[in-house]
């Protein structure tokens, strides 16, 4: 179901959790907030739940105004970030809760927790408690008790969060997947940017209580709207400069031809963007520098670089089996850029 | 060498410990053994035998376990309301409720005693008071019969009742509540599903610490009772002080205490599941 977000105020004595945010999904999105610690986007999951009211703003389900609805009466799946799952209750009465709630008969219960745990792979792991199954597995049982009612809205607090690496890859892509063959309204909290990429539709970008940018993946990495989430969406080189005509003049790289409105400009330059020694020559901009460190990432390298004449930049350059080994500390390099590549990020 | 200095520590550390043992020993273990071993003397079980054949003492012992579980279900009552509140209430109010509730702790329980009969009385505080709002005319009879011993046994020991449910209900997670109102959960059944039964080993463990400290309640039973109100602790004292019948008294001890440990054992094997009250 669709779910508008409108002019949200919420207030805890003289902070400002949220400053007015306005959101808006369609059926079936998977919108992810993006945004550090502190930035609010917890309160805005809270007050979409219910568990908040908001000073200001409202809150539409569909056709229906749910401002003043209680939890209970929301029809919302949340999974926590601690899952919540209840301790003493098994599995399958952990799924059954929602339905009992809602005084379903027994035999409906009964096929609909056995289709929901199916759903996640746990239908094995019925009878046991909680406490006797992994971090994986709890998660994919709160997953599967916020759906198995049908939920008009599914919520998800930084479900991830306490899970290793390769686990937490494993079930956003069954999360997702999940997600899509449901036709589940999802809206993801999370403070990692990778995890925002992976999983999302479209990704909302959240600073200090507002929302700095909404649009997809591809769009927020590529054109980001703030300073703010150009530096925290990804690796950057924000290249400070002053626009004069059709150009951007940047220390150490000279004039970049993009167009700008004049005065003082901020450049995003990807470090994937950057190429160094024989790719530079050729490019649009062009400058020298000395290696300050090099970092061995397996598939790539990322090498600090500090600017002739300029600021100190961060290239990623891929690696391959053929490919010479990347420029060691100290050493001198040339590198560059095409125009193209480059963003102009808006004053904020 | 590391291991010869971690001797000489332990052997500190034990003697430190050594004056408690001692006196624990000595003054404690010592006399309770020899008092039970009183009631078996010349290898004969005749004091068991007169403790269970004289009707009185099963009465009495009868009696003192009814007690002992009114008091305990009115405490649990009483307290489970206090601990849910205390475990959500803010600073002030954490800190006004643990104050009232440790408030008793600092007066003996014999002065609070004497207060309740100076309260309860046939012209005490109690009476005058439900008089003046015209509620009762004749005096009612609170003191030196049951409800006197119950008034004041469930005041000495409702903070013994609230303590551990407070503990227990403050290891429960507030996002199970709110998870559970997120699923749809009215108050009240979130409340008897999740919170009820997770808070249980809290309730276990009051509860059997206001039993076992009913069932050997002295001072309050034999003041509010007014010698109308026997409890099996009283009689024990009435065997060692006025027939010096010390043989019986450890016999009664040696029932009494097999009866509390019974208790002890019964919690622990149903009341006691850890995993209610892991997160």
């Amino acid at each position: 179901m669709r779910l508008s977000v409108q002019g949200i105020v919420k207030r805890f004595g003289a902070t400002t959790a949220l400053g007015g945010v306005d959101l808006d999904l369609a059926e079936g999105e998977f919108l992810t907030i993006l945004g550090p610690s502190g930035s609010g986007k917890t309160t805005l999951l809270k007050v979409v739940a219910g568990f908040e009211a908001p000073d200001a703003g409202r809150v539409r389900l569909g056709e229906e105004d749910v401002t003043e609805v209680s939890p209970r009466q929301r029809d919302v799946g949340m999974v926590f970030q601690n899952y919540a799952l209840f301790p003493h209750l098994t599995v399958a009465q952990n799924v059954a809760f929602p339905l009992e709630m809602r005084r379903r008969p027994k035999p409906e219960i009964a096929k609909r927790v056995t289709e929901a745990l199916a759903l996640v792979e746990l239908g094995a792991l019925s009878g046991r408690l909680p406490r006797q199954l992994s971090g994986g597995q709890q998660q994919r049982v709160a997953l599967a008790r916020a759906v198995v009612f049908g939920p008009r809205l599914l919520l998800l607090d930084e479900p991830f969060g306490a899970l290793d690496r390769k686990l937490r890859e494993g079930l956003q892509l069954e999360v997702r997947r999940l997600q899509r063959r449901l036709g589940l309204t999802t809206l993801f909290i999370t403070h990692d940017q990778e995890e925002a990429l992976v999983m999302s539709d479209r990704i909302a970008v959240m600073n200090h209580g507002r929302l700095d940018q909404v649009g997809a993946p591809a769009e927020v990495y590529a054109r980001p709207a703030t300073r703010f989430v150009a530096d925290f969406l990804g690796e950057s080189n924000l290249l400070e400069g002053e626009a004069r005509g059709d150009a951007v003049a940047v220390p150490g790289f000279g004039p970049v031809p993009v167009a700008c409105p004049p005065g003082p400009a901020t450049l995003l330059l990807r470090p994937e963007a950057l190429r160094l020694d024989a790719k530079a020559a050729g490019l649009d901009c062009r400058a020298t520098g000395r290696v300050v460190e090099t970092i061995f990432l397996g598939l790539s390298a990322k090498l600090r670089i500090r600017v002739e004449g300029g600021p100190e930049v961060l290239a990623r350059v891929p690696l391959r089996p053929s490919t010479p080994p990347p420029a060691g500390e100290g050493a001198t390099v040339a590198l560059g850029f095409a125009a193209e590549d480059v963003h102009v990020v808006p004053r904020g | 060498m590391s291991s010869r200095v971690a001797d000489a520590r332990e052997r500190l550390l034990l003697l430190l410990a050594l004056p408690a043992l001692v006196l624990l020993l000595g003054l404690f273990a010592f006399p309770v053994l020899r008092l039970l071993a009183m009631s078996v003397e010349g290898g004969s079980l005749e004091y068991f035998e007169k403790a269970a054949l004289d009707g009185l003492y099963v009465s009495v012992l009868a009696d003192s376990l009814r007690i002992a579980s009114v008091v305990t279900g009115i405490c649990l009552v009483l307290a489970y309301p206090v601990a849910l509140w205390l475990s959500r209430a803010g600073r002030l109010g954490l800190a006004l409720g643990l104050f009232a509730l440790l408030l008793p702790f600092w007066t003996s329980v014999l002065v609070r005693t004497y207060a309740w009969m100076v309260l309860l009385g046939r012209n005490g505080v109690m009476n005058r008071m439900l008089r003046d709002w015209g509620l009762i005319d004749a005096p009612v009879m609170l003191l030196y019969n049951t409800s006197g011993v119950l008034i004041g046994m469930v005041h000495v020991l409702l903070p013994y009742m609230v303590f551990p449910i407070y503990a227990a209900l403050l290891r429960v997670d507030p996002d199970l509540g709110r998870a559970a109102e997120g699923l749809g959960a009215p108050a009240w059944r979130a409340f008897t599903r999740i919170t009820l039964p997770l808070s249980l080993p809290g309730v276990s463990a009051g509860c059997a610490l206001v039993f076992v400290l009913s069932l050997g309640f002295f001072i309050t039973p034999a003041l509010l009772g007014g010698g109308r109100v026997i409890m099996i602790s009283m009689l024990i004292e009435q065997q060692v002080r006025e027939f010096l019948d010390w043989p019986f008294a450890a016999a009664l001890s040696a029932v009494l205490l097999a009866v509390t440990l019974g208790i002890y054992a019964l919690v622990g094997r149903f009341g006691g599941k850890s995993h209610l009250a892991t997160p």
